[in-house]
C-alpha cells in the first residue's frame, strides 16, 4: 500500500515539473538569495544548468536525485600561555550529487563548481542504475519561512580585536579564580555554512547556518597532583552570544571549578548502583541509550535493538523524549535539514511508549514513512543519513533536592565527557567527568571520572524519578556516525535511574 | 566516469609542487618573514554492499591546501579546498590578516633549517588498484557472502565495503624545502549480525593495505567477522571484581596509543600528562621495547618527513622498560628546551617487541580473568592516567574461555597498568599502523552486576 502511494507521488512530481516553474528572485526568501549569490553566481551556474544536471541524473530506474551545494567559512583563535598563539581561517566549497534507485545510492562530489566537473560527477552518481533514457526536470521554488537563527556571518560579528580581547578576559578570569590554576587554553570558533539543495521532487531549499563555540580548559595543581577542568558553550548565533551576561567568564569559572573539584576527588565506586543524573548535558544518556537506536536507517535494516518495537513500552511511565530541531539558536537546530525538509519536533518516546523513528527521505521512502527532517550530512562530500538534532526528555514534577534525598547510597553524576553505543546489542556507555557519592540522601565527597554502562532498551524503564528542572546543554555536542560529524544538542531534567553500572576502581 | 587510477596521480605531483611554491612566493610578497604550505589531492572509489546487493557507490575527489605565515614570531594559518590562483592569494591574505592579531610567541617558527629532510626516499607507498566499481562490488559481495553463509545464526548484515584511494601530498617551507610523494590505501571490511534467544550481536573484521595484493582474502575477512559475531552471542554481565585482564591484540594497540598521547609534546608542555618529567625513568617492566619505524616499506603510516619537513627516523620510545624519547614536533621541542623528534603529525608505525607466546598461552598464564575484545567510550584521562571504559569480551577460567561477557567496565590507571604488564603475545594479526600482540595486565577492576 505504502509503495503504491509512493508511486503516485512520483507521478505528481512529474506534473509539478510540467508547470515549468523556475527560480525567480522575487519569490525567493533570503536564504535562497544568499546561497545563490555565495555559491551559484560566482561559479556561473544558472537555473538551466541545474535543471540539465537533474535531467542527467533522472531515468526510469532512478527514484530520487539531488544536488547539494555548500560553501562554508570558519575562523578560529587559540589562546595558550596567556597569549593569542594561533589563528586560522578555512574556506570549503563543493557540490555533492546523489542518485537513488531502490536501496542503491550513487554518489559523487566535486570541489570544483564549473559545469563540466558537475556533469562528470552527475554521470558517476547515476551509473548506479545503469543507463536509462534522459529525463527532464524543472525545479520549483519551495519557500522556507522559518528563521531559527540570523543568517548573518558570525565570523564578521565581532572585530578581531574584540575576539582576542574576549579570550584574554577568559584567561584572566580563570587565573584570577584560583591560584592553583597553572595552564589555561581557550579557543573561539565562528563558522558560517551556506547550503542549497535542489532535488528532482521539486525541492529547492537553502539555509544559512551560523555556529559559534568557545572552549576553556584548565590544569590546576596542588601538592604535586594535577587535574583538568573544562567547559564550553556554543549556539547558532553570532559571537555576541558569549558577551551576554559575561557568559564567557562564567565558562572560565566553570572550568576552574571542575578542576578544583577533581583535585579533591577520591576513587569512584565500581558496581551497579542507583545513579542520579544532573540536568542538561548528562542528557548524553538519551543520545546514546535510545537516540541512535531510533534512527531510521538502523530500523529499516533491522540492525537496531529497537527495530520493530513501535508501540511497545521502552521507558518508565512519565518518560517523554523528543528530537526537536526547531529550537531557536540551538547548536543542533536547523531551519531545514540537508535534504530540504523542514526540521520538526518529533516525539520518540511518549509516556514510556516508543512512538517514532527519526527519518531522512531515503529511509522514509523505503519504509513507507515520511521524513522527519533528520536527513543530515557533515558536508557536500558525505551522504545524508538520519541524524539527531536536539534530543531531550521533558520535565517531570519532582524537586531535584527531593530526588537526591530519596537515595540512600548511590552516585550523583553532573558532568560528562562523551558516550558511545552499540546499536545492535543496545549497550551504551557515557563517561562522567564530575560525580559525587550520595550517602544517606546527601551529596557527599567528589569521586574521579568513571564510565557508566547500561542497556539502551532497558535503562529508561529504570527511571524512577523525573525532576522539574529540564535544561539543555550549553551547546558543545558533536555526534559521530559512520565517520561523519554533525553538531547536536541534548538535554534532560534531573533523573533517578535505579541501577546503572558505574566503572570506578573502588570495590 | 573514467577510472580513478587512470588519472596517473604521480604526474600531478609537479603541479602540486608548483602550487606550494606559488603559495610560499605569495606569502613572501605579502610580507611574511617565513611560511610553510601543504597541498594535497586525493581520489578514490568506495562501494558498500548489503545482503548481497550494492547499496552505495561513492566516487571521491578532494583537494586541499593549507598555509601558515610567520611575521617574526607571530603566526597565522588558512586553508581551503579551492586550488585556483585567486583562492591561493586569498588564503595567504587571510593567514596574514590573522597573523596581525596573534601575539609574539618565541617558540613559533619553522623547524630549524638543518633538520629538513634531505632526501625524500621511496617507501613503496604507491600501488594503484585498477579496479572497476563492478569488480569492487563483486569482491565486497564475496566478503559478505562468506560471513552470511558461515552459520545460520548470522541473520542480518550491516554490509561489506571496499575502498581504494590514491593521494598526493606536498609540503614546502621557506627554508627551500619542498617534498611530496604519492600514496595509495585500499581496504575491505565486513560487519554482520547474529541472533539467538538472548538477542542480537554484531562484530566486524577488516583488512587495510598500501598494495591491493597485501589485502587479506575477501572470504577470510567475512568468515572472521562472522566468527567474531557468533562468539559474542549469549553475552552477559559478570559481577564486580578485581581480576587480571588480557587485552586482545587489536584492542591492546589502543593502550600503545594512550602512551603516545601522554608523551606527545602538547601534553608535556601543558603539563597535562601523567608522564610529565618521566624521561629516563622506568615506566614498563624491563622486557618492554616500544619503537617507531617511519620508513617501513608499505607501512600504513610510513612517511619520509614529518609535518614540519623534518626527516623522520626510527627510534626507541621505550627500551628495557625505560622511557627513552618523547614524541615532539619542533614547536613543542622549543617549548620544552629540547630537539624535535621528527614527529610533527604524530608517530608513524608504532611497534612493540612481541613475546614468544600466542594468545592461548597467555590465556593459560592468566588462569582466571577477563579477555577483552572490544572497548567502548572515551574514559581515558591523560592528565592523571585514570582509565575507565566499557568493555566486552570473554570470561576465562583455567586458561579456557567460559562465556562471552558484555555490559561491564574495566578500570585502573595507565601508570599502574603499564607497570603491571605481565606479557606481550606474538599474535599480531590485524591491519593497522600500531603493531602489537595481546597484552596481559596483572589486575584491573571490573564493574558489572
Amino acid at each position: 500500500m505504502q509503495w503504491a502511494r509512493c508511486r503516485r507521488l512520483v507521478a505528481d512530481r512529474r506534473r509539478v515539473a510540467a508547470n515549468h516553474r523556475t527560480l525567480k528572485p522575487e519569490t525567493m526568501n533570503d536564504s535562497i538569495l544568499i546561497a545563490r549569490r555565495a555559491i551559484l553566481e560566482p561559479a556561473g551556474l544558472t537555473d538551466s544548468d541545474l535543471e540539465r544536471l537533474l535531467g542527467e541524473l533522472r531515468g526510469p530506474a532512478i527514484d530520487a536525485a539531488d544536488l547539494y551545494f555548500q560553501t562554508s567559512r570558519l575562523e578560529s583563535w587559540v589562546l595558550e600561555d596567556g597569549i593569542i598563539k594561533d589563528g586560522g581561517f578555512n574556506l570549503e566549497q563543493g557540490v555533492g550529487i546523489r542518485a537513488v534507485s531502490g536501496e542503491k545510492t550513487g554518489f559523487a562530489y566535486s570541489d570544483e563548481l564549473h559545469y563540466p566537473a558537475l556533469e562528470q560527477a552527475a554521470r558517476a552518481a547515476r551509473s548506479i542504475a545503469g543507463r536509462g533514457r534522459d529525463g527532464r526536470t524543472r525545479i520549483a521554488v519551495d519557500v522556507q519561512p522559518r528563521c531559527l537563527y540570523d543568517p548573518s556571518n558570525p565570523v564578521e560579528s565581532l572585530a578581531n580585536e574584540d575576539k582576542i580581547g574576549l579570550l584574554q578576559r577568559v584567561d584572566r578570569e580563570a587565573r584570577r579564580a584560583d591560584p592553583r590554576v597553572r595552564e589555561v587554553v581557550a579557543s573561539l570558533v565562528a563558522a558560517q555554512d551556506i547550503m542549497l539543495v535542489v532535488a528532482d521532487d521539486g525541492t529547492v531549499a537553502a539555509d544559512v547556518r551560523p555556529l559559534v563555540r568557545l572552549n576553556v580548559s584548565v590544569i590546576a595543581e596542588q601538592g604535586g597532583r594535577r587535574e583538568q577542568g573544562s567547559s564550553g558553550g556554543g549556539a547558532r548565533a553570532d559571537l555576541g552570544y558569549f558577551l551576554v551576561a559575561d557568559l564567557a567568564l562564567e565558562l572560565a569559572r566553570e572550568a576552574v571549578r571542575q578542576a578544583l573539584v577533581n583535585l579533591e576527588a577520591d576513587e569512584a565506586p565500581a558496581g551497579t548502583m542507583t545513579v542520579v543524573l544532573g540536568p542538561g548535558w548528562p542528557g548524553v544518556l538519551l543520545h546514546e541509550a535510545i537516540g541512535h537506536g531510533l534512527e531510521g536507517d538502523f530500523n529499516r535494516k533491522g540492525t537496531s535493538a529497537f527495530a520493530g518495537r513501535i508501540g511497545q513500552r521502552v521507558a518508565a511511565p512519565g518518560v517523554t523524549v523528543v528530537d526537536d530541531g526547531t529550537l531557536p539558536g540551538r547548536r543542533g537546530s536547523l531551519n531545514i535539514d540537508d535534504e530540504g525538509t523542514a526540521s520538526q519536533n518529533t516525539v520518540l518516546i511518549e509516556d514510556g511508549i516508543l512512538r517514532g523513528y527519526m527519518q531522512d527521505k531515503l529511509n522514509a521512502r523505503l519504509t513507507g514513512a515520511v521524513s522527519t527532517g533528520n536527513g543530515r550530512r557533515e558536508s557536500y562530500a558525505h551522504l545524508p543519513m538520519p541524524r539527531m538534532t536536539n534530543t531531550y526528555m521533558l520535565a517531570g514534577d519532582k524537586d531535584p533536592a527531593e530526588i537526591i534525598a530519596s537515595v540512600d547510597r548511590g552516585l550523583y553524576a553532573v558532568n560528562f565527557g562523551g558516550g558511545q553505543v552499540d546499536i545492535t546489542s543496545g549497550k551504551f556507555v557515557f563517561s562522567a567527568s564530575e560525580a559525587y557519592l550520595i550517602e544517606g540522601g546527601r551529596i557527599g565527597r567528589p569521586v574521579k571520572g568513571a564510565t557508566l554502562i547500561g542497556n539502551g532498551p532497558e535503562v529508561l524503564t529504570r527511571v524512577s524519578l523525573i525532576g522539574n528542572d529540564l535544561a539543555l546543554d550549553r551547546g558543545v555536542g558533536t555526534c559521530g556516525k559512520e565517520g561523519q560529524s554533525v553538531p547536536v544538542g541534548v538535554g534532560q531534567p534531573t533523573l533517578r535511574v535505579d541501577g546503572l553500572t558505574v566503572g570506578g576502581t573502588s570495590t | 566516469m573514467a577510472h580513478h587510477a587512470s588519472d596517473d596521480p604521480p604526474r600531478r605531483l609537479a603541479p602540486l609542487r608548483e602550487t606550494v611554491q606559488m603559495i610560499l612566493d605569495e606569502a613572501e610578497r605579502q610580507g611574511a618573514t617565513a611560511a610553510e604550505a601543504g597541498a594535497s589531492s586525493r581520489a578514490g572509489l568506495e562501494v558498500g554492499v548489503r545482503l548481497g546487493e550494492v547499496e552505495t557507490v561513492e566516487h571521491t575527489r578532494d583537494n586541499g591546501l593549507g598555509v601558515t605565515v610567520y611575521f617574526g614570531h607571530r603566526k597565522g594559518s588558512a586553508s581551503t579546498s579551492d586550488m585556483s590562483p585567486q583562492a591561493l592569494r586569498e588564503a595567504v591574505a587571510a593567514a596574514c590578516a590573522i597573523a596581525r592579531y596573534t601575539q609574539e610567541d618565541p617558540c613559533a617558527a619553522l623547524a630549524d633549517a638543518g633538520r629538513m629532510c634531505r632526501e625524500v626516499s621511496d617507501l613503496d607507498l604507491y600501488h594503484p588498484w585498477p579496479i572497476t566499481p563492478e569488480q569492487a562490488i563483486e569482491l565486497a559481495i564475496a566478503c559478505e557472502d562468506a560471513a552470511r553463509h558461515c552459520d545460520p545464526r548470522i541473520t542480518n548484515s550491516e554490509g561489506a565495503s571496499l575502498s581504494s584511494y590514491w593521494g598526493l601530498q606536498v609540503y614546502g617551507n621557506s627554508h627551500g624545502f619542498i617534498g611530496g610523494y604519492p600514496t595509495t590505501r585500499h581496504g575491505l571490511s565486513c560487519s554482520v549480525i547474529g541472533e539467538d534467544g538472548h538477542g542480537m550481536q554484531r562484530d566486524h573484521w577488516w583488512s587495510s593495505a598500501r598494495a591491493p595484493q597485501d589485502l587479506d582474502e575477501a572470504a577470510a575477512i567475512g568468515r572472521r567477522a562472522a566468527e567474531r559475531t557468533l562468539a559474542r552471542l549469549g553475552a552477559r554481565p559478570i559481577t564486580t571484581r578485581q581480576a587480571p585482564v588480557l587485552f586482545q591484540a587489536e584492542v591492546a594497540s589502543g593502550l600503545m596509543r594512550h602512551l603516545i598521547g601522554a608523551i606527545q609534546g602538547a601534553s608535556l608542555y601543558r603539563r597535562a600528562s601523567f608522564l610529565v618529567d618521566r624521561l629516563g625513568e622506568r615506566i614498563f617492566p624491563s622486557f618492554v621495547r616500544i619503537h617507531e619505524e617511519p620508513h617501513r616499506p608499505r607501512g600504513l603510516s610510513s612517511a619520509p618527513f614529518d609535518g614540519d619537513g623534518v626527516a623522520t627516523a626510527a627510534k626507541d620510545l621505550v627500551r628495557d622498560g625505560v622511557l627513552q624519547s618523547y614524541v615532539l614536533d619542533s614547536y613543542a621541542a622549543r617549548k620544552l628546551g629540547m630537539e624535535t623528534t621528527g614527529n610533527a603529525g604524530g608517530v608513524r608505525n608504532l611497534m612493540i617487541d612481541m613475546g614468544s607466546r600466542d594468545r592461548n598461552a597467555l590465556l593459560a598464564e592468566m588462569g582466571s580473568g577477563l579477555l577483552v575484545t572490544e572497548l567502548m567510550g572515551q574514559g581515558v584521562n591523560t592528565v592523571t592516567g585514570d582509565y575507565s571504559r566499557g568493555a566486552a569480551g570473554f570470561w576465562v577460567e583455567n586458561g579456557t574461555i567460559q562465556f562471552p561477557v558484555e555490559e561491564i567496565t574495566i578500570a585502573g590507571n595507565l601508570e599502574t597498568m603499564f607497570a603491571g604488564l605481565v606479557a606481550v603475545g606474538n599474535d599480531c594479526d590485524y591491519s593497522g599502523s600500531t603493531r602489537t600482540g595481546s597484552w596481559l595486565i596483572d589486575r584491573m577492576t571490573i564493574a558489572g552486576q
